[in-house]
This record gives C-alpha cells, structure tokens and sequence, in this order.
C-alpha cells in the first residue's frame, strides 16, 4: 500500500510539472499582448514589459515563475493594478468550492438512491421514470440546465433568487443545475453495477441462506456495486468543478469560473496562468485522493501494485 | 416400485427398448442459423435493437437535413432581416428567427453539420491514434509501454477543459481549433483502453499460430487483434461523439469555440440562453437538437455494445 501511495504521489507531482510547463508555454503562444491599449507610448509599454519581466528571457521567466510557485505565490494581473492571483482566489474560490461540494453531495446522493431504486424495481414504471431522468440528465449540457432552471424556477414563478450567492435559497438552483448530469450518469452507473452484482453467486449464496431481500440489497448488493461509481469519482469532482464556469456566469456567482473565462477573454496571461495552474493543482490532488482512497476501499489494487 | 419390477422380471436392458421421443441426431446436429459475418450479425441485431434503431433514425435524419436543408432554404445562414426578429414558428420560418431576424430553420441545420462533423471526426482521430498506439503498446509492452503509460497518466491527470480552453485560445476560435484541441488530450482514453484489450487477447492461441506461421508483428496487431477488438472500438466510438458535442457547446457558450455569425449548436444555444426572457425558443430549439442528438448516440452506442457482445450471439 505504501508502494503505491508512493508512486501515486510521485505520478501526481510530475503531473502538476508538466501541466505548469504546458501552460506556461501555450500561454506564450497565444496571440495578442496584455498592453494593447493604442493610446500606450512605446516607452510606456517597454517600462511595463520591464516592470513585469516580459523584456527577460523565456527561461528565466520561466525559473522565476517556478519559484515563486513553490513559494504559493501565483502571480498578479496585468489588467488590473494591485490585483493578484492569490487575492482573487482567496475571495473567489471559497464560492466555488461551496458550489461544488453543494452540487458533488446532491448529485452523488440522489444518484446513488435513484439507481438503487431503479435497480431494485426493474422493468416497472418506477425504474423506467428514473431510466428516463437518467437519460435526460446525460443528454442535456449543464449551461441549458442552468438556464432553463433560472427561467422557470427564478424568473417565471420566482420561487428562489435569480443570481447571486447570499444564503441557502441562492444555493438551490445553482447545486441542481450543477449536479444534474453527475447525478444522472452516477444513477445509470449505479443502475448496471447493481444489475451485474444481482447475478454473481455470492448473491445466490446470501439467498439460499435465507438472508432478506433488504439485508442483500443492503450488506451484499449496494457495498459491491458502489465500487464503479467510486471509481468515476475523480473525473466527476473534475467535472463539476469545471461545470462552475458556466454555471456561475449564469446565476452571476463570484467564484472561480467566472474570473477564469474573463482572464481568458481579456488576455490577461498571469491570470489564466496562476487560475489555470491552481486548477490544475487542486484537480490533480482531488484525483490522487480518490484514487488512494480506492486503494483503501478496493483490496485487488493493494495487492496488484 | 419400478426397480423391483425390473428385478423381478430379470430382464436384460437392451438399446432397442429405447427409442428418441425428441429430437434425431440429424436435428440436433444441423445448423439452426445461416453463417453470418460480423457485420452482417451485428446489423441483424441492431435492427432488432428498438432503442438502437430508433437512434440510427435519428441520426440519419440529421444528417441528412444538415447536408441538404440549407442547400434548398431561401435563406442564408447569416441573413437578417429587420423586418422579422424574435419571431416565434411560422410557416414562413419554421423554427422562428433570432434576434437579428436569421432563419433558425437554416442555421440549426448549418449549426448541426458544425457540431457534428466536430464530433465525428475528432472522435474519429482520438480513436485511429489510439487504438493504433494502444495496439502497439499493448502488444509489445516493455519500455515503449512503460513510458506512453506514464505519459497517459499525466494527459489523464490534467484537466481536458483547461487544455481544451488554453489551446482554443492560442489557435482562435473555428473547426480546425476545436479538433485539434479535443484530439490533444483526447487520444489517451482510447489507447489506454485498447492497450488493456490487446493485453488480453495477445496470449490467446489464434495469435500464437499467426506468430508461429510467421506473421510480422505489425500484421499481428493490424489483422489479427484489431478486427478482433473492431466491435468495442466502435461502441467507444458511438460513445465518444457525444462527449465531443458536449465539449464544443461548451467551448462556444464560454465564448471559444465557433464565433458568431458561424453557427454551431453551442453558439445558438449561447444565443437561446441570453434571449431566453423574450424568445425561448431560441433556447429550446438548439437545446432539442442537442439532447436528442446525444440521446440517439447514447441509445445507438448502447445498442452497438449488445450487437457486438459476442456473449450475446445468437441469444435472439
């Protein structure tokens, strides 16, 4: 076990090297400059390059950037004086995780219910109404979610707030609209995993002991058949994370996201690249949890590395 | 009862006491079912595939209209007309016009040969460079394994999204920008999958003989295991272009991914959701389009997957 926690963090931190790397160096590539105003003298624009070392070689931007990196410091705007990196996430990403892990526990939850029920009623109506929510939810890209959400519930019978994040009743909305399609793929997941353990001998046995039917379903069934929903959870925390961007530029929620596609639309290069590799970092490490803790839970991966 | 019947009378059991109530041998022996190729079996099973049917339908529908609908409107995709904005269904634009007085009718149909060609041929590419770089991984293992697996760990440990965005940005927005940025970190997926395939199949006995019968190893993988895996790659396929149509909806709604007056289903979409006050059916429209698209590849790919589970032969 210790093995592979090892090499799962060795993988982890060469990972967050290259994605920085890539950055850095894609961020470079893109067209544009930070100081296109037309009304900027040259020597104006030759003192800002110096000011923000765009005037020193790529590498040694490149050191620099690394170094204080590793201090925790992720750099500032170009755009906007005295903004930093790090002062916008400080203010912006407590929104962003509070969204997240609203939308990650209602998706998760009512996932794993919705196809734990589905499963146990096979082929009546009740499985076929959670099949079909399933399939809805999975074809429906999280932006339409969010707007039709916002016009219905908000606009046209004003049951909750229309944007912002200030309390409970602005959360609502927003954890749904973010949830929705991890709930609807979690619920399928779950729906085929508890079909395919419903076969194995194991179940067979629990019978012929005359265990009840709650019993199986309970100790027996849901444990086994948890495990591929366990094992989509990193990509899916990675989903909804990222499903903050779009989702908060509708419900107007001053989290990550929305500062993220404005650097990105305003060429503000330190911007995406400190967001884009605090992202990058935070995803990483949330990928590496869970794949350590399915070590935990599944004993074949201990064994196998 | 009966055996002391037997006993008693102390007669000798013979085979001509016997005599077949079911079937003759001749019967059991024949073959029930005409020999069908692999591609005749799976379309056989497909049709019967209501679910799966239904979605082909779909699709071919679309793709139809996609070619020829804007070829025979009286519109242009990029037509407007002062005269005829926000207009909801009529017989003169069937899907109403936007807020510019564009024929919706005209730019669902050139959004959906954007949005689909997108997916196809980026989930086309992301399955060719895998399945071959999979293929040859898998299959020969060893250092050159070792070290496009490591590589695939880190292509799965970055977010896509962020690549997909910071590319999207260095090239600008269009076709060629969103395919290459899907391929890029899109690959991965599907040679991690082969690679795991082929590991399984290459200690089975039909590679050894071609091993033994002198087959190079670039045939191996291409006649022997390829076809063999032919059925799975497929339905990843099936799988993988709605993902793709989701990603570019995406990319266009944040403003990256087709830029306007060019239409795709995310760009109209972005457009439906900004008007969704005054005409939702801008929104509903695109957002239609969109889910019964995914919905049909949902429904086809899993019907592929039946058809071509070979554990499903002949079970119809």
């Amino acid at each position: 076990m210790g093995k592979y926690i090892a090499k799962r963090i060795g993988i982890s931190l060469l990972t967050v090297l290259v994605l920085v790397t890539v950055v850095f160096i894609l961020v470079r590539l893109m067209p544009g400059d930070p100081f296109s105003d037309p009304k900027m003298t040259p020597t104006v624009k030759e003192n800002l390059n110096a000011y923000y070392g765009l005037d020193k070689p790529v590498l040694q931007q490149y050191t620099t950037f690394l170094g204080n990196l590793i201090r925790g410091n992720f750099g500032y705007s170009m755009k906007y004086q005295n903004q930093t990196v790090n002062n916008l996430l400080r203010q912006s990403f407590p929104y962003s995780l509070d969204l997240g892990i609203r939308a990650l526990v209602l998706s998760l939850s009512l996932g794993l219910v919705f196809g734990i029920v589905s499963a146990r009623n096979r082929g009546n109506k009740i499985d076929l109404f959670f099949v079909i929510v399933a399939v809805i939810g999975t074809s429906v890209p999280d932006f339409i979610v969010g707007a039709i959400l916002q016009y219905f519930f908000a606009v046209k019978w004003g049951l909750f707030p229309i944007a912002q994040y200030k309390g409970l009743a602005h959360t609502i909305l927003p954890s749904i609209g973010l949830g929705f399609y991890t709930m609807a793929s979690v619920s399928r997941i779950m729906r085929a995993s508890m079909l395919e353990v419903v076969q194995q001998d194991y179940i067979k046995t629990a019978r012929s002991k005359g265990i009840s039917n709650f019993r199986i379903t309970w100790k027996h069934q849901i444990r086994n058949a948890i495990m591929p929903v366990v094992t989509v959870l990193g990509p899916t925390v990675a989903s909804v994370l990222t499903g903050t961007f779009v989702i908060e530029s509708i419900f107007a929620i001053p989290g990550m996201g929305k500062y993220y596609v404005e650097s990105v639309q305003n060429l503000d290069y330190s911007m995406i690249l400190g967001q884009t590799v605090f992202y990058g970092i935070f995803l990483v490490f949330a990928n590496m949890i869970v794949d350590i803790a399915y070590g935990f839970v599944d004993p074949r991966i201990r064994i196998a590395k | 009862m009966a055996t002391k019947k037997i006993e008693s009378q102390e007669k000798v059991i013979t085979a001509d006491l016997f005599r077949t109530v079911g079937k003759s041998v001749e019967e059991m022996e024949a073959i029930s079912r005409p020999s069908l190729t692999f591609w005749q079996e799976a379309w056989l099973r497909i049709r019967k595939d209501k679910a799966a049917f239904i979605g082909l339908i779909i699709l071919t529908v679309y793709v139809i209209l996609a070619i020829f609908a804007p070829m025979v409107s009286r519109y242009e995709f990029d037509q407007q007309d002062a005269y005829a904005m926000k207009q909801s269904f009529s017989a003169e634009h069937w899907f109403g016009t936007d807020s510019l007085g564009r024929d919706l009718w005209v730019r669902i149909w050139v959004g959906a040969r954007v949005s689909l060609s997108i997916g196809f041929i980026a989930a086309f590419i992301n399955s060719v460079i895998g399945t071959i770089l999979g293929g040859f991984s898998g299959y020969i293992g060893g250092k050159f394994d070792m070290i496009l697996m490591r590589i695939i760990d880190i292509i799965y440990g970055i977010p896509a999204l962020i690549v997909n965005i910071l590319v999207m940005v260095v090239l600008g927005p269009g076709i060629k920008s969103l395919i290459i940025a899907m391929v890029i970190t899109g690959w991965a997926g599907a040679c991690r999958f082969t690679r795991g395939e082929v590991y399984r199949l290459k200690e089975q006995e039909f590679v050894l003989a071609a091993r033994v019968l002198g087959e190079s190893t670039f045939m191996i993988i291409v006649r022997e295991i390829i076809p063999n895996l032919m059925g799975l790659i497929i339905t990843n396929l099936a799988m993988a272009i709605p993902a793709a149509i989701f990603r570019e909806a995406f990319l266009s709604y944040i403003g990256l991914g087709i830029a306007p007056p060019n239409a795709s289903w995310g760009v109209l979409a972005k457009e439906g959701t900004a008007m969704i006050r005054l005409c939702p059916h801008m929104l509903y429209v695109p957002a239609f389009f969109i889910c019964t698209t995914v919905l049909a590849f949902n429904l086809l790919g899993n019907g592929l997957r039946d058809a071509f589970d070979p554990r499903m032969r002949g079970t119809d």
